[in-house]
């Protein structure tokens, strides 16, 4: 404890500089405006703006990402309770009861619980990341290939059970990602696979164009053409006090959707959304008055907005512990961090304690600028989507082309982007979760080399995931979450996501 | 959303049948690498096998009967989709040839001036601020390069 506490106060040391403060706050301030717009979630923002990064060094790099993730998760919120647009998708539930509050006149004191929830939310989920990843990291080091192995089938079959889509869809989709990431040098054998003769294609599928394309192009394809201005409703400051009445009811539903948040965000997949749903659910639930909730109750805000953003910081302690992304959005921060030739594992925290501890301090201090930032500010920050789409859209995509391009200076990118667009359009259209394949992407060369490894390891006997305790329990955890997920289709019935409301029933 | 009775061609069945045809091409693909063997996998391995699982959640997918009748699907926004498409390969042929300020500058009078039909003055005021204000900031402020066209524009 006395060692995390010293970490804690280097990282502080860090995260107070001037120079890493002023990203945080640079980062925090974009990522709300990238959360305001809609079509650009948190993911497609940090991909878009992880070219800015590129003449920091890694802690900076790393500090102005988190802020834009962490904004873009508050931005969302506020179109959410004050247009009904959720500016991502964890916003979602936000949006049914924020937006009953504003319709009586009540959008005041739902925003300030928001930003309350996710500010008390986002503090005691980085106080849990403090506290978890250290243990887990060091218990990482246990891990050989075998279980990294087993960790990362877990990883993408916890993705499907616990996506907001139907499993056999998301897994359809993971393995799709697990496909494209087969494409380049087999690091083995140094075989070429599936480039034909693109040279750029020999380092493989790069994560940010196929994220900016999926998330973000696909995003502008399917909503260009709208050009309805929005209403915009601005409260006015003394309008954001909550009554007493309002704090005492939120309470409760904060901390039950930070522990929520934390624990479903450590678990790999559309964490940050499942969450928000998951805790809607249980407010609904376990509140006095159920029948308020769809008609302004603010326990419908407080929950799944605290949820969301414990899931957020959750999210990292797999990512920081064990280098191993639980969603997209952690892998696009850890591509960030093997851009700037950091690369992410269980050695991280004794290697680089002054960039995860200064990353780690800087949450606090993101979430602590973001409360003070967004309230007074929350009018100017809507009025953003004053400007019409017809004139956003355009340099949104030129965006994109910058962004993508800007990574490798590369033209393969920019066409890969446009492709993965163009497929995203199609796959959303249809229904299907674009978040696997992204995670599949970046999990499926680590897969395949610890896999080969674990074979190297044991001369060519499968046996060695069964004899090695760790994985074999996480090997014996696929098995028994393959039988929960075939068990209610072969009932006839729903499962989990039927409950709380996220998936249609089974056709 | 479960199809109507009689509805053979759902969202679900196209997408599924799609990712079957992408399994078929990549175990094709996969057949001029060497597999390997079960305990020595080769570098075709774990390709064919994901290309195996993924035509299986194709099938199943496919079978499943889930997702809206194609036929409800609604395309209002397709013609704005293809010409951003078209934009954006427009983007990619043209930013290594003619620079990044002359090709954002052509995308975004494009986009906002033809398609959107603004008036030509804000047209012209954002493409120029976004192309030379994007190229300014990324090359002489964030370092970041970008492709130059003739004359140095």
């Amino acid at each position: 404890m006395i060692e995390t506490l010293q970490n804690l106060a280097l990282g502080f040391s860090v995260a107070l500089a001037p120079n890493v403060l002023f990203y945080a706050v640079l980062g925090c301030v974009v990522g709300t405006l990238v959360g305001v717009l809609p079509g650009l979630g948190p993911l497609a923002g940090i991909s878009l703006l992880l070219p800015l990064t590129f003449g920091l060094n890694p802690t900076t790099a790393i500090v102005l990402l988190a802020g834009i993730y962490y904004g873009a998760m508050y931005g969302g919120s506020t179109t959410s309770i004050l247009m009904r647009i959720p500016g991502e998708a964890a916003s979602v539930m936000t949006c049914v009861d924020g937006y009953a509050m504003t319709q009586k006149g009540r959008a005041g004191p739902a925003l300030a619980i928001a930003a309350l929830g996710s500010f008390v939310a986002g503090t005691l989920s980085v106080v849990a990341l403090m506290l978890l990843a250290p243990p887990l990291a060091t218990f990482a080091l246990r891990f050989g290939p075998p279980e990294y192995t087993a960790l990362l089938l877990l990883g993408l079959i916890v993705l499907a059970y616990m996506s907001s889509g139907s499993m056999p869809k998301t897994l359809a989709m993971a393995t799709l990602g697990l496909v494209l990431g087969t494409i380049g040098i087999d690091a083995m054998s140094g075989f070429l696979r599936f480039t034909h003769g693109v040279t750029e294609l020999g380092d493989g599928i790069g994560i940010v164009p196929v994220a900016v394309g999926l998330f973000g192009l696909s995003e502008i394809l399917l909503t260009a053409g709208k050009d309805t201005p929005p209403q915009v409703y601005k409260p006015k400051l003394h309008e954001l006090v909550p009554t007493g009445e309002d704090v005492r009811r939120s309470a409760a539903p904060t901390l039950r959707g930070s522990l929520l948040g934390f624990l479903i965000g450590i678990i790999p997949g559309s964490a940050h959304i499942i969450s928000s749903f998951v805790s809607y659910g249980v407010e609904k639930r376990l509140a006095k008055r159920p029948e308020e909730f769809g008609h302004g109750a603010i326990e419908g805000v407080a929950g799944p907005e605290s949820a969301n953003n414990a899931a957020a910081s959750g999210a990292f302690v797999p990512m920081l512990a064990l280098g191993v992304p639980s969603g997209p959005i952690p892998a696009v921060m850890m591509a960030a961090l093997m851009i700037h030739g950091v690369s992410p594992g269980p050695l991280l925290m004794e290697q680089q304690p002054a960039l995860v501890w200064g990353f780690i301090a800087s949450m606090y201090v993101g979430n602590l600028v973001l409360l003070i930032l967004n309230l007074p500010m929350v009018g100017l920050f809507v009025n953003l989507l004053r400007v019409p789409y017809a004139y956003l859209y355009p340099c949104i995509v030129v965006f994109c082309v910058i962004g993508v391009y800007a990574v490798n200076s590369s033209v393969v990118d920019v066409w890969i982007m446009i492709v993965t667009g163009a497929v995203g359009y199609f796959l959303r259209k249809l229904d299907f979760d674009m978040a696997p394949v992204v995670l599949g992407l970046i999990l499926s060369p680590m897969l395949e080399l610890s896999l080969r490894q674990s074979l190297a390891m044991s001369a060519g006997r499968y046996d060695i995931f069964l004899q090695r305790p760790i994985a074999a329990i996480m090997l014996a955890i696929v098995v028994v979450l393959l039988a929960l997920s075939v068990w209610p289709a072969l009932k006839g019935g729903g499962d989990w996501r039927t409950r709380v409301g996220l998936d249609e029933k089974p056709g | 959303m479960p199809p109507a009775a009689g509805v053979w061609w759902t969202g679900d069945r196209v997408a599924g049948l799609i990712l079957v045809a992408i399994a078929a091409i990549v175990v094709v693909e996969t057949m001029a690498l060497p597999l390997g063997t079960l305990s020595r996998p080769g570098p075709g391995y774990a390709p064919l096998i994901c290309a195996v699982v993924l035509a299986a959640l194709g099938i199943l997918v496919t079978l499943r009967r889930g997702g809206a009748p194609v036929a409800n699907l609604r395309w209002g926004e397709a013609r704005h989709a293809l010409l951003i498409f078209g934009a954006g390969a427009f983007a990619a042929l043209a930013l290594e040839r003619i620079g990044f300020r002359l090709t954002t500058l052509a995308i975004l009078v494009f986009l906002i001036g033809v398609v959107e039909r603004k008036p030509p003055l804000p047209v012209a005021a954002v493409a120029v601020a976004i192309s030379f204000g994007g190229y300014y900031l990324f090359w002489n402020v964030l370092r970041v390069p970008l492709p130059t066209g003739p004359f140095g524009i």
